[in-house]
């Protein structure tokens, strides 16, 4: 069976997910490489096990984001790339941003 | 010689004086008739606005004001008379909604109804650039309204120290053309959006905390409207307001700008950039970055093809949460575990041994703190960070040199939330991780202390 290659991303953080993440707003991961291509929800499964520091509840309910945080592929909203579907690309920029709602 | 100089000085102080009691006399009066004017009458919403001024020139005032601005192509002569008969409903006179106003009344806007139920607070001027020292205790939404007149005598600036509501939402909203949602709780802006949907008004959108700010405009030329983007609330525990997280008055300064601009642009005929685009700011990192949305999506319960909320609902339940930013009260502990702030002075005075654990993080700690305490924020308390479980074994072994155990620990935090949940997270180390404990909260925290306590202790 072919092996897809690691690949190499950017994640960030923003809008106080950040704060799930010691703070951290920028991430450059390495990506193991596996039978098929990476998409979004393995993804997410990879973040909780291995960046996210407290309270997952926070940042993930059942297999997708919780509501209120936008994810964003290349600088455009999820959902016109597929949301949970889309195959990363290597130096793919996935962007995670807590709505805000002060004032 | 000398003698008239005492007798001029004497006058002068006794003449200061009078001026300065007859002002204060002044600022009290206008005061209590703003506060007893306060409620706007349901009436003043139903009976409709007049129609602004239609017209197709602008007289010679208004050219030499506006002349800066009619120099533009992109805007002329065209653009202002656009403006000046446009009307503008500004959502929450707080940090956006001051800047927002502050502009489109220099700019000559036609109308502007200024909403809010709340009152000027002295933690509020930082950012709300239009309230100022002598407006404390007024409602927001004429302090705004004061100072608007003095900024630009000839806009229509009408007040309602109100809250949004389900019941009247509609009924304001359908009188003016553009919606400015300048406020600060989840609830109101699920509200704000589905009444705009409604009324099929542009929504301009922004909102700020810490370092950070976000801006679009929603129900606008095929552009998402808020539930596209957000079909479901947050969890409440996940929302932060800014009187809890902190704000960087420069921040809504700066979202409110651009929500001014937004505004100016649609008032005055042109597209706004921000349809189907969200502009997102960081101001740590100094950095923009816009980012394309979705469109508004078909399956959307209140714009899309078979909308199921067709009138406005109850928001408050809706997203679990009160459509203020003021700190909720939580109750996870039964009163047994829980101590008022009075009996705590108690205990401090009758010297009865005790640990006091300040669980609030450590930026807040500094602003001000009680001595004896030691501090551990909450975050790291559940997380159980060595370091600060190894400052707790210490201090608790110190204390159990001349008593006997179980040590008792009182938490405290800033308004009693965290220090509930401190005692929770305590509760379960207490004969593992750490020896056996008996923990308690104090209700009402820090703030309850300098309510009721020492009124000297600084409040925030």
């Amino acid at each position: 069976m072919k092996m897809a290659a690691p690949i190499s991303i950017h994640l960030e953080f923003g809008g106080g997910a950040e704060l799930l993440f010691d703070g951290v707003k920028t991430h450059h991961v390495t990506l193991p490489s596996q039978s098929e291509p990476w998409d979004v929800k393995q993804l997410l499964e990879w973040i909780k096990a291995n960046l996210l520091k407290e309270r997952p509840e926070l940042f993930i309910q059942g297999t997708t984001v919780r509501p209120g945080i936008l994810v964003l592929i290349n600088d455009a909203d999820w959902e016109l790339m597929g949301e949970l579907d889309y195959k990363l690309q290597d130096q793919d920029n996935i962007v995670f941003i807590s709505t805000l709602h002060g004032g | 010689m000398e003698q008239d100089v005492a007798r001029i000085i004497a006058e002068l102080t006794a003449k200061e004086k009078e001026v300065a009691d007859l002002k204060a006399k002044l600022e009290k009066l206008q005061k209590d008739s703003h506060t007893t004017a306060s409620l706007h009458p349901m009436e003043d919403i139903s009976s409709a606005l007049d129609h602004l001024r239609k017209k197709a020139s602008l007289n010679n005032d208004e050219i030499m004001r506006y002349s800066r601005q009619l120099l533009l192509p992109e805007f002329g002569v065209k653009g202002q008379v656009n403006l000046l008969k446009t009307s503008v409903l500004i959502v929450g006179c707080g940090g956006l909604g001051c800047p927002v106003a502050q502009y489109l009344a220099s700019a000559g806007i036609g109308r502007l109804g200024l909403l809010d139920y709340d009152t000027v607070e002295l933690s509020n001027l930082h950012r709300q650039v239009l309230h100022g020292e002598n407006r404390i205790g007024w409602p927001k939404a004429f302090s705004a309204a004061e100072s608007l007149k003095r900024l630009n005598s000839t806009v229509e600036c009408i007040p309602y120290h109100m809250q949004l509501t389900p019941e009247n939402a509609l009924q304001l909203i359908q009188q003016y053309d553009i919606v400015a949602d300048c406020s600060d709780n989840v609830p109101t802006r699920y509200l704000v959006n589905d009444a705009c949907v409604l009324s099929g008004k542009p929504l301009v959108s922004a909102s700020a905390l810490r370092l950070e700010g976000q801006l679009t405009v929603y129900n606008y030329k095929g552009g998402p409207c808020y539930r596209c983007l957000y079909a479901k609330p947050p969890p409440p525990e996940t929302v932060t307001s800014c009187s809890d997280g902190g704000v960087l008055g420069v921040v809504p300064g700066i979202m409110g700008c651009f929500q001014a601009l937004e505004i100016l642009k649609i008032a005055s005929g042109k597209d706004s950039s921000y349809h189907q685009q969200m502009l997102l700011f960081d101001a740590l990192e100094g950095r923009f970055r816009t980012i394309r949305l979705r469109p508004k999506q078909n399956g959307c319960v209140v714009c899309g093809e078979e909308p199921t909320v067709k009138s406005l609902v109850n928001y408050e339940q809706f997203c679990g949460s009160t459509a203020t930013d003021k700190c909720r009260r939580l109750c996870l502990l039964t009163s047994d575990k829980r101590i008022t702030i009075q009996e705590y002075k108690q205990i401090l005075d009758d010297k009865i041994p005790h640990l006091l654990l300040d669980v609030r993080p450590l930026v807040e700690f500094n602003i001000c703190c009680l001595s004896s305490s030691i501090n551990i924020p909450l975050s790291n308390l559940e997380q159980c960070k060595p370091e600060d479980i190894a400052l707790l074994k210490e201090k608790m072994r110190e204390y159990k040199r001349n008593l006997q155990s179980p040590v008792q620990v009182y938490v405290v935090c800033k308004n009693g939330n965290d220090s509930q949940k401190a005692v929770c997270a305590l509760q379960k180390m207490s004969g593992s991780e750490l020896d056996s404990l008996e923990a308690k909260d104090i209700q009402g925290g820090l703030m309850a202390w300098a309510e009721k306590i020492d009124t000297k202790f600084p409040q925030y």
